[in-house]
């Protein structure tokens, strides 16, 4: 009865001040569901969650000089990028398709949505701010690589331009009804290769413009409060709940299933992480702990909906090892990443993106029943993202470069970003 | 009057600190100090990347004494703060020309 009168209402309202269907995307009568909109709304906090727990993840990695300057790459992501995403983002990514590459621009500044327009059985709007998060945590997931010399003021309009011309294509590609990679049957649950791979070759791409850090390799560029870290992914591991549990788009059985192997992988890498470094390094380290947590839960991101908890438990095994030796490469090869974005996003991302062509066997069969196709089609997905992130994000980097100057100045560097970019210092102790 | 300077291992600060004091020992200054010596330093490592960390913390005591009391001194700050291991530190003995109480004016040996 409540149902009835809710979508009665509801139809009344649209007809009455918006004029708009108060129909799902996939037509007929659909009403707003309560328990999924509960849901959806709770996941779309718990996603911004992971912006102050990944500032705090990254400034512990910092040096004291630089922790609020880290911060801020967060932060400001939260605000910039989802002013962006309801300008452009939102219909640059999810607007009528265009030649499979890109949304039109039907819903700039979310023209012809009402609060009463659904997605599926839930308000459009909340569908945009759960998609916006994800649009706001990625460049800020690329800071980590930038820390501790990029100048502020440029990496604001990086991040503007980055997500307008990187996130919302790649997005629109996987995620986008008419995007290639959709169509062609790409499986990202929760948006490995959108978030994680293009977020990761991103980072090393712009690295190559900014430059190593002054006394890289040379000087202690050591973490100045691994407690706050810990915090910081311990933060990222609850909103990841909303990250991926939240991508089934309802609270369902598919919801139900991301949730359990979210927590088990990452359970997973982080225990791997910690007992290979323990063997190789001698020493079982809380900061190798706390990176395995995120190595698996970036790892399980495109599974989470499609593999069993089994599956979960190898794909987050195998994430923390390999996520490990990767994160060794940087000092070997020389290259600053400075908090591994590349290491833990990118291969991370990449390893989940394969293990799901391998391990799905919910909504789909992988490579362990015999489909090489599925296999084939998330390398295909793999390699367009690096091609894409790494030339297009090293294009406006190197613009950047040239127009505003991408890092701060030598001395700037030496004083710290926090007093020389935001006149502040975090600790005044 | 003579002024001992001891650089020792920071969790044997107590067990010291204590056993001066039932030597009549009425003062002391004690600093949170970095160094090295033959111990050198240790290595840290932050996800595979090592970095040698120079300096150990170290406690430095400083008390200054008549001089009848220096080798009593000496041997218990020996005693208890020796592990027998590499870095447990050392001690120096200076000579002191002159000590004020700044409250009354004391001058010597009253003033410590």
């Amino acid at each position: 009865m409540y149902r009835v009168l809710c979508r009665l209402l509801l139809v009344l309202l649209n007809i009455l001040l918006y004029n708009v269907p108060a129909f799902g995307a996939e037509g007929g009568a659909v009403t707003c569901d309560s328990g999924n909109t509960a849901w959806m709304m709770i996941s779309s906090a718990l996603v911004l969650l992971m912006l102050p727990g990944l500032a705090l993840f990254y400034a512990g990695m910092v040096r004291s000089k630089n922790v609020l300057a880290t911060m801020m790459h967060s932060f400001l992501a939260m605000s910039v990028i989802s002013i962006q995403w309801v300008f452009v983002g939102y219909t640059l990514a999810f607007g009528s398709d265009k030649f499979s590459l890109i949304g039109g621009l039907d819903f700039l500044f979310l023209k012809g949505i009402g609060p009463e327009t659904l997605h599926g059985d839930i308000p459009l709007y909340i569908f945009v701010m759960f998609q916006g998060m994800f649009a706001v945590i990625t460049p800020a997931l690329i800071s980590g690589a930038l820390a501790e010399r990029v100048k502020f003021s440029a990496f604001f309009i990086f991040i503007l331009l980055w997500s307008t011309l990187i996130y919302d294509p790649i997005a629109h590609w996987v995620w986008g009804e008419g995007g290639w990679l959709y169509k062609m049957g790409a499986l990202d649950f929760a948006g490995g290769t959108v978030v994680h791979i293009s977020s990761g070759i991103s980072a090393l791409a712009a690295i190559f413009v900014l430059g190593k850090r002054k006394g890289y390799l040379k000087e202690k560029l050591i973490p100045h409060n691994l407690t706050i870290t810990l915090l910081g992914a311990g933060l990222l591991w609850i909103g990841w709940f909303g990250f991926n549990a939240g991508s089934a788009l309802a609270a369902n059985t598919s919801a139900g299933l991301a949730f359990t192997v979210t927590h088990l992988a990452s359970s997973a890498a982080a225990l791997s992480w910690l007992i290979y470094e323990w063997i190789h390094q001698g020493k079982p380290s809380a900061l190798g702990f706390a990176s395995g947590i995120v190595a698996g839960l970036v790892a399980i991101t495109p599974g989470a909906g499609f593999v069993k908890p089994a599956e979960a438990i190898i794909i987050g095994l195998i994430a923390g090892i390999l996520c490990y030796r990767a994160v060794l490469l940087k000092v070997k090869l020389g290259y600053d990443d400075s908090l591994d974005v590349f290491g833990i996003h990118g291969v991370g991302g990449i390893w989940g993106a394969l293990a799901t062509g391998i391990f799905v066997t919910v909504g789909g069969t992988g490579l362990l029943s015999g489909n090489w196709n599925q296999l084939g089609v998330q390398a295909i997905g793999v390699l367009a993202t690096i091609v894409y992130a790494f030339v297009g994000t090293y294009i406006i980097a190197i613009i950047l470069d040239k127009i505003v100057g991408f890092r701060v100045e030598d001395e700037d560097e030496v004083i710290g970003l926090d007093q020389t970019q935001h006149g502040e210092i975090g600790y005044n102790m | 009057m003579k002024k001992i300077e001891a650089i020792i291992k920071p969790f044997k600060l107590d067990d010291v600190k204590e056993k001066l004091t039932e030597l009549g020992v009425q003062g002391m200054t004690v600093s949170e100090v970095k160094g090295f010596g033959r111990q050198k330093g240790h290595t840290e490592i932050y996800r595979g990347a090592e970095y040698v960390i120079d300096f150990v913390p170290k406690v430095k005591l400083e008390i200054v004494i008549k001089d009848d009391i220096v080798s009593k001194v000496v041997e218990t700050i020996e005693k208890y703060a020796r592990t027998g291991k590499i870095g447990d530190g050392k001690i120096f003995i200076l000579p002191v020309e002159e000590a004020i109480r700044i409250r009354t004016g004391e001058r010597k040996e009253e003033a410590i």
